[in-house]
């Protein structure tokens, strides 16, 4: 409660140095707007961004849900399989020192301006958080557990399904966090480089219309649900491994 | 104090290992003889980094980081694998696992039909029944090495090797978990590796001290174990113990 408490606080406080900012500098509206104007934007066109929200939000779960299965399949084909480590292990590196951003344009070329590109630029982005995070947590089962499972006689498989896989859900669940906040990131660059419809789109139509209030309410807009998302995945993965701290 | 006896006859094998073993290129033993006599408690003791676990290691067929030339024998000439039970100095319970489950987690990883009345009663007989739905983190230090004894006897095995299982708990839990596990392990053969003089003193049928030159057997108190921590003579074997280990 008390930590509430102090969110709320801390807003209130930025917003205020902001209208502050706004009153003192008498900056134009067009270049940056002030809380109020914002608010005033967010009312009126309400609508209008929950319209463009959805397409955004549709992208962004798909994408997290895809990715997130690739990256665990990949994760736990890495941890079967020697020659995969061998193979795929520096390609997934590799792929990590391509900026991503960069693949926007041509996956709008290649996939259309529609929703499968964003979905694609998503998965891109979380893929590896989640791959590299729940490979880690299964190499790193506590090697005494897994001293144990050899003499206990256990198969190969059943070590990786029953004793490494549930050990690592703790950093699946740091996986799944870091791909709630990178996914939205993915999709909105997605519907930068080329799209008619969602929050990134409505960002840069009202940009170019000098709409900036509208702008910002979208941007609030995308940030709020951004907090829910990565809310809920923290709740979820919690629950994932509720016997961890 | 007596020397070692000659071993008793018994129904249950014992095993034998004899061999070198270098660790990169850096003999850690050669020409070592273990004998774990069965249906009694072998306690190794020495320094750390002798060699102990090592040797406990390759009993229970475990990755050594180094390489063993020489042999494993049981005496009933079968193979040793799939027939030990192993504790070491980590309780090693699954975090995730109530006790019940932990104590059955041999079968889950065979995947085996788990005998849940066999698992509660030897929660009980380590007198953990209140807590077999509780997870390892909401137990004790003791409570926690006694599930990981219900679980090493819940796999049944004739050879039981523990890697200084009681070196973690405090003395007094230390003492009152040698006695349950002297009691629970009766009739099987066990190999204890600790660096503890009173330890061995109290719980060996057999004592060796593993030096660089190789396995030295130490006379042991004349009463059978498990002795008393406070007899006279275990005190005298501990004494005598802790001697040969100072000498250089």
């Amino acid at each position: 409660m008390k930590r509430i408490f102090d969110i709320i606080i801390a807003f209130s406080l930025a917003i205020g140095v902001w209208q502050l900012i706004v009153w003192l500098s008498e900056v134009p509206h067009y270049i940056l707007p002030g809380p109020l104007r914002v608010w005033n934007a967010f009312l009126f066109d309400f609508w209008l961004i929950m319209e463009h929200a959805q397409i955004t939000i549709a992208e962004v779960l798909a994408g997290l849900v895809i990715g997130a299965a690739l990256g665990m399949a990949t994760a736990l084909h890495l941890m079967i399989s020697p020659s995969a480590r061998r193979f795929i292990l520096p390609v997934m590196v590799f792929s990590q020192a391509v900026p991503v951003f960069a693949l926007a344009p041509i996956l709008t070329l290649w996939l259309g301006y529609g929703i499968g590109s964003k979905i694609v630029m998503t998965i891109l982005i979380i893929y590896f958080p989640v791959a590299s995070n729940f490979y880690d947590g299964l190499r790193r089962t506590n090697p005494g557990l897994i001293d144990l499972a050899k003499t206990m006689g256990a198969s190969d498989t059943h070590t990786l399904l029953r004793l490494r896989l549930p050990a690592a859900l703790p950093s699946l669940g740091s996986g799944l966090r870091l791909a709630a906040v990178y996914a939205p990131i993915g999709a909105v660059i997605g519907e930068w480089v080329g799209s008619s419809k969602g929050l990134g789109f409505l960002m840069l139509l009202a940009n170019g219309r000098a709409k900036i209030d509208l702008m910002f309410a979208s941007l609030f807009v995308l940030a709020l649900f951004t907090i829910a998302l990565h809310a809920l995945v923290g709740r979820f993965s919690k629950r994932l491994a509720d016997w961890s701290e | 104090m007596t020397g070692q006896a000659a071993e008793p006859p018994s129904d249950l094998p014992g095993i034998t290992l004899q061999g070198d073993f270098n660790h990169e290129s850096h003999s850690l033993f050669t020409k070592l003889k273990l004998r774990v006599t069965p249906g009694a408690w072998t306690c190794l003791l020495g320094p750390s980094g002798v060699g102990k676990s090592t040797l406990l290691r390759l009993l229970a067929g475990l990755n050594t980081g180094g390489t063993f030339t020489g042999s494993i024998q049981t005496d009933d000439s079968v193979p040793v694998d799939g027939r030990i039970a192993y504790m070491a100095q980590s309780d090693l319970l699954a975090p995730w696992l109530n006790i019940h489950d932990n104590v059955l987690l041999g079968a889950r990883l065979r995947g085996d039909p788990p005998d849940h009345d066999r698992a509660n009663d030897l929660i009980s007989r380590v007198s953990l029944c209140p807590h077999a739905l509780k997870r390892p983190a909401a137990l004790s230090g003791g409570m926690r090495q006694r599930v990981a004894l219900a679980r090493a006897l819940m796999e049944d095995r004739p050879f039981v090797l523990l890697d200084e299982p009681f070196a973690a708990l405090d003395a007094k839990i230390r003492s009152e978990m040698q006695e349950l596990a002297f009691e629970m392990l009766e009739d099987r053969t066990v190999l204890l590796v600790t660096h503890d003089p009173a330890e061995a003193a109290r719980l060996g049928h057999y004592i060796l001290i593993m030096k660089q030159t190789g396995l030295i057997p130490h006379p042991i108190p004349s009463s059978p174990p498990i002795r008393a921590f406070d007899a006279p003579e275990t005190i005298e074997a501990q004494i005598s113990l802790m001697q040969q280990l100072r000498a250089v």
